[in-house]
This record gives C-alpha cells, sequence and structure tokens, in this order.
C-alpha cells in the first residue's frame, strides 16, 4: 500500500509531440492518497487508461515523475513497482487450476509453499471460489474469471496499490453488482490503494471515495461525488455526471445576478474574479422547479422513468430539462425557476468560484 | 410442427457424391480391386482373395520401409516443432522486420519438391557441391551416395530445411493472436520468460501446432520425391522408404497385386495414426 504522487505526468503516443493534440495525456499533476479508493472517469479516448498504464508501468510517461510513497519509480519496471492489475478481458491462466492460478505470483516470487498455500485459501474464501480450487481455469464463466485475476492481484499482501481497467465490461449485469459490491467490501477490509477506471458513472460514483473526471487527456475535476454533482467544475463534469446532464444556458452576470434574455435569476453570491470568455449559467436537472413562477416554458416531451419524470422543454431558444417526482402535476402554463443555492457560473466553460465560497473546490 | 418429407431432396447431394466418387472412391475401388486379384498378363484376373494382404504383412521388406519410415517421422517431428517454435518466438511481431521475415519464411514452402531435392542433391555432391566440397575440405569424410548415416542425415537435413518454415508461420500465427493483456498481466505477476511460455504461449499455440504436428506428420511419412530425387532409396535400401518402395513394387517390378494390397494397408496406417494423433492432441488440453 502506498501513496501515489504524480509529478507533471505527461504522455505522448507519437515520438516528437508538436502541438497539444499530440499529447495523449496533457500535464497531470495529482496525488492519489495511501488506502482511498479512485475512480477515473472520463469518456473513450479521454487518457485515462494511458493514466493508468503509466502507474503500473506498462507503460513509461514522456515526460514527469512518478513517485510511490516518495520514492521514484519512473524508471522502474513493472514487477519492480509491486503493483496489481485487473483488465478489461480477465486473464487467466488456461491450463492451471484455480489454485495454481492464485498461486503464481507467488510461486514466481519465490514464497515459501506453505505461505503460498496460507494465501491462497484466504483468498479463495474471499472471493467464493474455495469449491473450485482443484478446477482447471478454463471452463469458469466471465465473472469467476475476472475474480481470479482480481484474486492474483489480492494474494500478494504487499502490493502498493491493485488497478482496474474497466474490469467490468464483460460481466453480465447482475453480476456486476455483486462483484462492484464484493470490491468495496475488501477495499473496507484490506484499505489498498485503489484505482478504477470506467466510463461508467453509476460505477465510478458507487466505488470511489474520489473521482478523477477526465477528457481530452486532462484531468478536468477530482472530487467526491457530492462535489462532482453539487459543483461541476467544468461544463463536461456538468454534461457527463447526473442523468440527464447539467442544463446549460448563456448568460451576462452583473454583480450578483444573472441576466438570462430579459429576465433576471439570483446567484448565490457575487463571483469572485473577473470573466473572460463565453459565461454560462449551470443548474441540474434536479434544481429545476417546475411550477407557476419563474420563466414561461414550453413543454416538448416528458419521460416516466419510474420514480421520477423527466421534462423536456424550451426555454426561449433553449433546451432544458428538469426531473420532477412522479406524482407531481405539470401546470398547464409551466414556468421555471432555478434554486439558487445550486446554480453554478461557468467562464469559457470552466467554474468561476463565488465570493465567500469555502476553497475546497477550488483545488 | 409437421415437416415436409420429399425424397428427393437427396438429389441435392448428388453433384457432390460425383465428385468424390470420381476423385477419391472409384480410384480407391480399382486398387481395392487389383489387391484382391492376380494376372499373368492378356487381362486375365483370378481371384487372389487376401493373399497378397498377407504376402505383404509377412515380409521383411515391407516392415523395414515402415520402421525407416516411423524413425524418419520421428526423427523430423522432433526436430521441426521445437525448431519451428523457437523460431517463431524469436520473430518479430511489429515493424519492418514482420514482412522481411515472412517472406523469409514461406520461400521454401514455394519450391517445387523435385526441385528441392535437385538442390541438396547438387548440393551435397563432393565433387561440385556447396556442401559437400566444403565438408571435405574440412577434413569431413562425408558422402551422402556410399554412406547410409550421411544419406540418413542429407534427407533429414533437407527436410527440416524445406518443412521448418511451415511450423514457424503457424507457430507464428497462434502466437500474433495472443492478446497483449495476457503479457502485461504476466509481467505484473512476475512470470519469468519460460513460465510465460509455458502458462500463456504454448497453451495458446495448442490449436495450430496440433495442426502443424499432423500435417508434418502426414507429409513425412508419405515422403517420396525429395528422398527419391537425392538418393534414390539408396545406398542400397537405406532411405527407401514406403512410398519409394511401393513405387518399385507396382512400377519397377510390375507386381500390381502387391502393391495394391500394400496401397491399401499404407492407407489405413495414415488413417488410424492421424486418428491416433488427433485424439491424443484434443483431449491432452481439455477438461478432466
Amino acid at each position: 500500500m502506498a501513496r501515489i504522487d504524480l509529478e507533471h505526468i505527461r504522455h505522448s503516443y507519437g515520438a516528437r509531440p508538436q502541438s497539444d493534440a499530440d499529447w495523449a495525456l496533457k500535464e497531470v499533476h495529482h496525488t492519489f492518497k495511501d488506502g482511498s479508493a479512485y475512480a477515473l472517469l472520463g469518456p473513450s479516448g479521454c487518457g485515462k487508461t494511458t493514466l493508468l498504464n503509466i502507474i503500473s508501468g506498462l507503460l513509461h510517461p514522456t515526460e514527469g515523475r512518478l513517485l510511490f510513497d516518495g520514492n521514484d519509480v519512473s524508471t522502474l519496471s513493472t514487477q519492480e513497482r509491486n503493483i496489481a492489475q485487473v483488465f478489461q478481458f480477465p486473464v487467466i491462466y488456461d491450463t492451471m487450476t484455480v489454485y495454481d492460478n492464485l498461486a503464481f505470483p507467488l510461486r514466481n516470487r519465490g514464497v515459501a509453499e506453505r505461505d503460498v498455500d496460507r494465501r491462497v485459501r484466504e483468498i479463495l474464501e474471499m472471493i467464493d471460489l474455495s469449491d473450485w480450487a482443484k478446477r482447471r481455469a478454463r471452463g469458469l464463466t466471465a465473472d469467476q474469471k475476472q475474480k481470479i485475476s482480481l484474486g492474483r492481484g489480492l494474494v500478494r499482501s504487499d502490493v502498493n496499490a491493485i488497478l482496474f481497467d474497466e474490469p467490468l465490461t464483460v460481466i453480465d449485469p447482475h453480476m456486476k453488482w455483486v462483484l462492484r459490491s464484493q470490491l468495496k467490501l475488501l477495499h473496507g477490509r484490506f484499505g489498498h490503494t485503489m484505482i478504477y477506471v470506467t466510463h461508467d458513472q453509476t460505477e465510478a460514483l458507487s466505488f470511489a471515495d474520489d473521482v478523477v473526471v477526465m477528457y481530452e487527456g486532462e484531468v478536468v475535476q477530482i472530487g467526491t461525488p457530492d462535489e462532482l454533482f453539487e459543483r461541476p467544475k467544468h461544463t463536461f463534469v456538468g454534461y457527463f455526471i447526473g442523468s440527464p446532464g447539467m442544463n446549460v444556458l448563456p448568460v451576462s452576470v452583473e454583480g450578483a445576478q444573472a441576466r438570462f434574455g430579459g429576465t433576471a435569476i439570483t446567484l448565490p453570491g457575487k463571483p469572485r474574479t473577473p470573466m473572460g470568455g463565453a459565461i454560462e449559467l449551470g443548474i441540474r436537472p434536479e434544481f429545476v422547479r417546475l411550477g407557476r413562477e419563474g420563466m414561461p416554458v414550453q413543454i416538448t416531451k416528458v419521460e416516466d422513468i419510474g420514480r421520477h419524470k423527466i421534462v423536456r422543454a424550451r426555454l426561449q431558444d433553449h433546451e432544458i430539462a428538469a426531473i420532477v417526482r412522479e406524482d407531481e402535476d405539470v401546470p398547464a402554463e409551466p414556468h421555471v425557476a432555478f434554486v439558487p443555492e445550486k446554480i453554478n457560473i461557468y467562464a469559457g466553460s470552466w467554474r468561476v468560484a463565488f465570493e465567500g465560497e469555502s476553497e475546497r473546490t477550488a483545488a | 410442427m409437421t415437416k415436409t418429407w420429399n425424397n428427393r431432396a437427396w438429389f441435392m447431394v448428388l453433384p457432390v457424391l460425383l465428385l468424390v466418387a470420381f476423385s477419391a472412391v472409384i480410384p480407391l475401388m480399382t486398387v481395392v480391386n487389383y489387391s484382391v486379384q492376380d494376372t499373368f498378363g492378356n487381362n486375365v484376373f483370378f481371384w487372389a482373395g487376401t493373399e497378397w494382404y498377407q504376402d505383404v504383412l509377412s515380409s521383411d521388406r515391407f516392415w523395414n520401409a515402415m520402421g525407416r519410415n516411423l524413425a524418419f517421422s520421428a526423427i523430423i517431428l522432433a526436430i521441426e516443432i521445437p525448431l519451428g517454435i523457437f523460431i517463431a518466438l524469436n520473430m518479430p511481431r511489429k515493424g519492418w522486420g514482420v514482412p522481411i521475415c515472412l517472406v523469409l519464411m514461406a520461400l521454401p514452402l514455394l519450391i517445387p519438391w523435385n526441385v528441392v531435392g535437385t538442390i541438396w542433391q547438387v548440393f551435397g555432391r563432393i565433387d561440385i557441391g556447396l556442401l559437400g566440397r566444403t565438408l571435405a575440405a574440412m577434413g569431413i569424410d562425408y558422402n551422402y551416395v556410399n554412406d547410409p548415416f550421411d544419406a540418413w542425415v542429407t534427407v533429414i537435413v533437407m527436410d527440416v530445411w524445406h518443412w521448418t518454415s511451415l511450423v514457424v508461420l503457424l507457430s507464428y500465427a497462434g502466437l500474433v493472436s495472443i492478446p497483449d493483456a495476457y503479457y502485461q498481466a504476466a509481467r505484473i505477476d512476475g512470470a519469468s520468460r519460460w513460465a510465460i511460455f509455458r502458462y500463456i504461449q504454448l497453451p495458446k499455440m495448442n490449436r495450430v501446432l496440433l495442426i502443424a504436428v499432423l500435417l508434418r506428420f502426414m507429409d513425412s511419412f508419405m515422403i517420396y520425391t525429395e528422398p527419391f530425387v537425392v538418393t534414390g532409396g539408396g545406398p542400397g535400401n537405406t532411405t527407401t522408404f514406403l512410398s519409394i518402395d511401393l513405387v518399385k513394387l507396382a512400377i519397377g517390378e510390375f507386381n500390381l497385386g502387391e502393391a495394391a494390397a500394400m496401397s491399401i494397408i499404407y492407407f489405413l496406417i495414415i488413417l488410424l495414426l492421424s486418428w491416433v494423433f488427433y485424439t491424443v492432441m484434443t483431449n491432452a488440453g481439455s477438461e478432466k
């Protein structure tokens, strides 16, 4: 178990990166705390797997340093870094039994057979495969195989971190839940530093203490699921997290008020800095109130998805979504109002802090 | 649900039946026909029953040729399979080296078999051959025409030169189909080079190796052209394999009945051994 420091890491797959677009990973500078569970979340091609492979040592970054507990490991090989990684497709050694699969990483490191046996039995118990120990690994189902991959990581008690690269991709939906909660449980029990790559927000938000949202080779925000939800630092985070994503409307700001079309909207405070770039207002559908007060809208569609309804409407020339309770009626002449404390203001797509707000979100 | 029965549908298989009949069944039947009859010429045939079969199976000549053939197959399999795997493991996986290696490997396979024989026949000659003269110059007493051992070495080296490529190409195809994640996982698990070969590469090559062994066994067991061109089955009978012996019997001695009986036995042996190989190798890797 270790703290992982990424110091100004940049990576390019090409030989001589010229423009910004050549970098698969634009400067990442961040610390993964010892014993925490992190999720790297982002769309395909945003650089999250690249970052993961840099941490595991399968890739060496073009620039920057990587520290485990303060020791520079940038030039070390994967074995020497002593990490475990679970891949998208379960990797098992077909011809070995389940038991031998789990024993493999220990035997390779010359661990005494008595200790191997103790560890392997312990892990078999933990991942519910004790009854399968003597079976060949070939005939197992995908989720059992993925458990073995995970088990091979857990079996080494001294691993610095366990990395997951979209490990539930090939698992049946009903097993995803089971595996995910098992994973949480194991994390609670062992306190490994875990980094979990995914493009599925549910997976990320339910697994991680902190979620690292990546977009086009950059980390756009790191925060708890709550922070990502309430104060997205970038409009992309607003769109990407939540269903439906955040509503974004062009506005102009004067003091503690925003002006949208002819209407004044009260803000939670006065934006702190002078703003450049396009000014936008972001409000989550959960905090859009549909009623008889506020700005008039035309409703275009109502989607009933069980516990609540998603109302799609036109507000002047913009699409807006609101979430209302299932039993709530949609008024005949609908108007929308925004919950003031939940409004965020963006300048050039990046969030602007309000005066008097804590520093926490500005990290 | 009711099914429509129409026996005329059997006509649909007629084309295939005809094709197989003319290409395999009818020629085979003529051989069967010869094998149970005897003739003194003039197109007059007598029923001979199983006499020819008894003759063949009780002749030392047949069993000696068979022994040589099995030894030859065993030796070339023991060389070509490991060597082929070894070369495939060391071939580049990407970059400009790949096409070069593949073309180099494919070259021997593209040469007609009798030309391969001629190449080695000339190559090994002690008067004008590069190999023969070099060995002679080094003081090695090498003469594939007179010395049975040298003849065997020549025929085996020739076969290895000719056919190892096939094993290489098949193994290589098996190797490149292994996803990268396996190698990455192995590195993370701290696997040695040998462990990677033993637990990842070899199991994943299982199927292509089965094909390679089968092909090489059948081909080597039926080998004719190359040793015929190089040694003509000599010196003496020391490189006379079954197929060479069969041709001597049928065309050299015009002993059609015995040759036909031998053909049938030969065919059944190959069929049987191939089946055994296939069953053993497919079962070896499976569950239980």
